[in-house]
């Protein structure tokens, strides 16, 4: 997957976790969790997904790792580069 | 509903649920979205753990809906669906009542600052900082600040405000002055974002609308199956002993208990010295006490507000809240509005805390006499509130700790799982043994509605990830 793809994929997972969500104005350096409205509830829900769809395994010590769109495609990208 | 006979349940599942409180009906239900076979078993006729009702003399009465917070709203949008999130209401008038104060509030925090400013005279920059330090408050946090200092520290000298912000907290999950401030700002934080809510519909609606969601995704769900064992081989669980059948699976979940899981359903000899040693370190919460009353039909009565919370001791004391002459007790009160498709009714349900021990050795005439005993001091105080109350009830019920006991079988008859060190013993499971996991209230924080909803969340994504890995 690209970079591209990669983040089409988290923009559309949290889509389905809140309809609510807007992304217009979304900075891709800051927090997904302040801007979002997001809790760490949503944040193992997303985790749930990618394991889903990926059968991959995110240890719980590596879930900060998600906490903004660019880090969430940078932690990604090495693990998806296949799919 | 369609329930299976266990019977005629399959052989094998990815995974067998042990128990159908509110945990574990999530789990459950996340696991069967996320594509496993699931069985869940449950030991009695009903669903839903403690989050209960009964029937009787043509009433329906609610055994735990009193009120939860507004986290609710999105926590059953995300794991149950739109149909049980636009059920959700909120409660409009809580009342306290005791020789320190009476006053009405919606249970909010803009509420509680305006209470706490212009009611007890507290300066609005030290209600504030109360405010933003509970508002802080993570489960990971240093545990070892009490309830008692943080109060001390904000609001020394002041019982009254102690028993303002603690009473309501107290009922909700047993806990004391003496515990962890965590445990009490993370679960009065909740409550504070917005108020209190209800179920609109009642227990019954709810449990029945997660019990279609559960079939429509091909769970098996088999009542009256007791579970004996949880079977476990080679120090990793493989399925459960239920009623003379052996069903395998690749993952447990119990939600049982964590007293009764470790100690009863899988033994306390499969698990090592130093968790052992750990595990005896849990006490269990305390248990409760609830008299139910029915309003004869036709009859009506004054909207007196939703909950109740009433004492007549001079101050807060959770050791006197849990005595069984205690003069301190909330009354829920169910108005026609909470079953708005039903005919009329009115229930009123009264809730004590309770120690277990002091219910457990009564022989038949002494229990028979302190129930009764406990009927008349409610009545007492509910003709307070609602005079001429008693020519009305065409109904009575009452329960106590062995009531509690002998639904849920929960050690001790606790209403509210474990004391905080239960959660770490409920977390660890899996790593003791694998493929176990436990879910159900615990730790205090995991309790409630809410809590019990979201633990049960987390505990099926460990379980997905046990699964495909």
């Amino acid at each position: 997957m690209t970079r591209e793809e990669i983040k089409d994929v988290i923009l559309e997972i949290i889509a389905d976790i809140d309809e609510e969500a807007d992304f217009a104005q979304l900075d891709a350096d800051a927090p997904l969790r302040d801007q979002l409205d997001l809790d760490s509830m949503d944040f193992l829900d997303i985790v749930m997904e990618l394991r889903k769809r990926y059968k991959m395994q995110i240890p719980e010590e590596e879930y900060p790792q998600l906490a903004t769109l660019t880090s969430c495609v940078n932690y990604l990208e090495p693990k998806l580069k296949d799919v | 509903m369609h329930y299976t006979p266990l019977d005629r349940a399959q052989s094998q599942y990815d995974v067998i649920v042990v128990g159908s409180g509110l945990g574990g009906l999530t789990s459950a239900n996340r696991l069967a979205a996320a594509g496993h076979s699931v069985l869940l078993l449950e030991h009695h006729t009903q669903l839903g753990g403690l989050a209960t009702w009964f029937k009787r003399g043509g009433h329906i009465f609610d055994v735990s809906l009193h009120g939860f917070p507004y986290g609710m709203v999105k926590t059953c949008k995300k794991y149950w669906g739109k149909a049980i999130r636009d059920s959700i209401v909120q409660l409009q008038h809580i009342v306290f009542d005791n020789p320190q104060f009476s006053l009405t509030t919606t249970f909010s925090k803009e509420d509680f600052i305006r209470i706490l400013h212009e009611r007890f005279g507290v300066d609005q920059a030290v209600v504030e900082a109360f405010f933003a330090a509970v508002d802080a408050m993570n489960f990971y946090d240093d545990q070892s600040l009490t309830t008692r200092e943080l109060f001390a520290r904000f609001f020394p000298g002041r019982s009254d405000i102690h028993r303002l912000l603690m009473e309501p907290i107290t009922y909700a999950n047993g806990s004391t002055l003496d515990e962890p401030a965590i445990t009490y700002g993370i679960v009065f934080s909740n409550f504070m974002n917005r108020g209190v809510f209800t179920f609109e519909g009642g227990t019954d609606k709810l449990i029945g609308l997660m019990a279609e969601e559960l079939l429509a995704k091909g769970v098996d769900i088999c009542t009256g199956a007791r579970v004996d064992r949880i079977l476990v081989e080679d120090g990793v669980a493989v399925g459960v002993a239920v009623r003379g059948r052996e069903i395998r699976a690749k993952a447990v979940i119990s939600n049982a208990g964590i007293t009764n899981t470790i100690d009863h359903l899988v033994g306390p000899e499969r698990f090592a010295e130093d968790f052992l040693s750990r595990f005896n370190q849990v006490q269990v919460n305390n248990s409760s006490c609830q008299v139910y009353f029915g309003i004869r039909k036709g009859e009506t009565i004054a909207d007196i507000g939703d909950l109740l919370f009433t004492s007549t001791a001079d101050e807060f004391s959770s050791e006197e809240m849990r005595r069984m002459d205690t003069k301190s007790r909330t009354f829920s009160l169910y108005y026609p509005r909470t079953r708005p498709q039903s005919p009329p009714d009115y229930t009123i349900v009264a809730s004590m805390n309770a120690n277990f021990d002091d219910w457990a050795g009564l022989d038949k005439t002494a229990y028979r006499a302190a129930k009764e005993a406990m009927i008349e001091r409610c009545f007492n105080d509910l003709e307070r509130y609602i005079p001429g109350v008693r020519a009305k009830v065409d109904t009575i019920e009452s329960a106590t700790p062995r009531t509690f006991h002998r639904y849920t079988l929960h050690t001790k008859g606790s209403s509210f799982g474990t004391k905080f060190e239960g959660l770490d013993i409920s977390r660890s499971l899996h790593k003791e043994i694998g493929g176990l996991f436990h879910v159900g209230s615990v730790g205090i924080i995991m309790s409630g509605w809410l809590g019990a909803i979201n633990y049960g969340v987390i505990v099926a994504n460990d379980v997905d990830g046990y699964l495909r890995s």
